[in-house]
């Protein structure tokens, strides 16, 4: 049985730590807001620009001569796995959610003998993933000093993959990230953005226009292509971003709510164990003045 | 039939315009370009210019590249580098024709140097 003096301070430190925490879910609600108002707001550029390359694509006709970007270099080889993870940590299962999804593409990747590269965005994500899979990391971003995302820091990461792809590094490039669907749901994903894939987009949208091309489509591809990867890229980040605050946000409720359960129920043992030692206090006195 | 299109610009972190107009010039890659309702579908990408909107007043926007479809009489401009004329400051303007001025003669293709000199003919032309 702890003594009374223990209990009081134990109290008194879970008292000071769900003030944190509270704290903690008061700002990741108001950040919640920001992010995901911006998230919302990038949905549409990164929609209109798959739906243009693919009216862009089904008006190719010869394949073979397709930019690499979009078809892919014909091989299945070398797979190179963008993890997107937040840099602080304390928001529930967002970060190992992620790496959970990666780790086990990572297992099957090697377990069909593929050559595997991980480029790493967000310190968390690099702590978890470089334990086992240190090795495969060839470059890790961390925007850490940003306070807010722009798509210059989705650029330098997109510029990175094509630069990589350019070296014949790899031949799939699939990117792991939280999709934001509400505060309190969050869905990892994994997007293979290399090549492009247009299978989910091809339902609904049966209208064939004959485009006019200004200059030849191949020279608008070459253009287009690399920043659809950014813009990709821009996306999941924004998509992290708003999932990140939301995590956080629910996690630090449930913290909250565990450390006003706690709380109460310590009180209860110190009020019991106060009550058990004056008690004993009068029994003594009693049966002292009994003996008399 | 009216002889309105809806013309949206987006960038990647919000829709800057989506308005009614009746006709919107836009500097394409290859040229000036005119667009007015019933244009056969199109797709192009825009060198460093002005974007001019028509509607009931005029509207400008000064882009440095972005994406352009057009279709059903939508016109979608996609782009990450928009800034509406009315409220570009003078300094930011000289402060990018300056940046653009010292890349002129490090940029290395054919294709670099004239997106550059589109850019600096732009910026001086709006400094004006």
């Amino acid at each position: 049985m702890p003594s009374l003096d223990d209990l009081k301070k134990r109290i008194k430190s879970v008292k000071s730590t769900q003030k944190i925490t509270k704290a903690m879910k008061m700002v990741a609600a108001a950040k919640l807001r920001k992010a995901q108002e911006s998230a919302e707001k990038g949905r549409p550029y990164s929609q209109k620009m798959q739906n243009i390359i693919l009216n862009l694509t089904k008006s190719i006709n010869d394949p073979q001569n397709a930019p690499k970007l979009l078809v892919g270099t014909g091989e299945d080889k070398k797979y190179l796995c963008v993890v997107l993870t937040a840099d602080r940590g304390l928001c529930g299962g967002f970060n190992s959610n992620i790496c959970k999804l990666a780790k086990t593409n990572f297992k099957k990747i090697l377990g069909e003998g593929k050559e595997l590269n991980i480029i790493t965005v967000g310190s968390k994500g690099h702590d978890q993933i470089k334990r086992e899979y240190g090795k495969y990391v060839i470059k890790k971003f961390s925007f850490k000093d940003k306070k807010d995302i722009s798509f210059n820091e989705a650029d330098e990461v997109g510029k990175e993959i094509i630069s990589l792809f350019n070296q014949n590094k790899f031949d799939k490039c699939i990117i792991f990230y939280n999709n934001f669907k509400n505060v309190i749901t969050q869905i990892p994903q994994a997007q293979q953005i290399i090549p492009a894939e247009t299978k989910n987009l091809k339902e609904g949208n049966d209208q064939n226009f004959s485009y006019e091309f200004e200059p030849e489509e191949d020279e608008i591809l070459e253009d287009l292509l690399p920043k659809n990867i950014s813009t990709q890229v821009f996306k999941a980040l924004l998509e992290n971003a708003a999932s990140e605050q939301g995590s956080r946000m629910t996690a630090m409720d449930n913290a909250t709510r565990n450390a006003g359960d706690l709380v109460d129920k310590l009180t209860i043992d110190y009020n019991r164990s106060r009550q058990a030692s004056i008690t004993k206090e009068l029994i003594e006195i009693i049966s002292g003045a009994e003996s008399l | 039939m009216s002889d309105k299109f809806t013309v949206e610009i987006i960038s990647p972190d919000q829709t800057v315009l989506k308005q009614e107009t009746k006709e919107v010039i836009i500097p394409s890659f290859e040229g000036q370009m005119g667009i007015l309702n019933n244009h056969i579908p199109l797709i192009t990408f825009l060198r460093p210019g002005i974007i001019t909107i028509k509607a009931e007043g005029e509207k400008k926007y000064y882009v440095e590249e972005g994406t352009v479809e057009f279709s059903n009489n939508n016109l979608l401009i996609l782009t990450s580098t928009v800034r509406d004329l009315a409220n570009f400051d003078k300094s930011s303007i000289n402060e990018l024709l300056q940046k653009a001025e010292a890349n002129l003669n490090t940029e290395s293709t054919d294709k670099d140097r004239y997106v550059a000199s589109y850019k600096i003919e732009t910026l001086r032309e709006i400094s004006e």
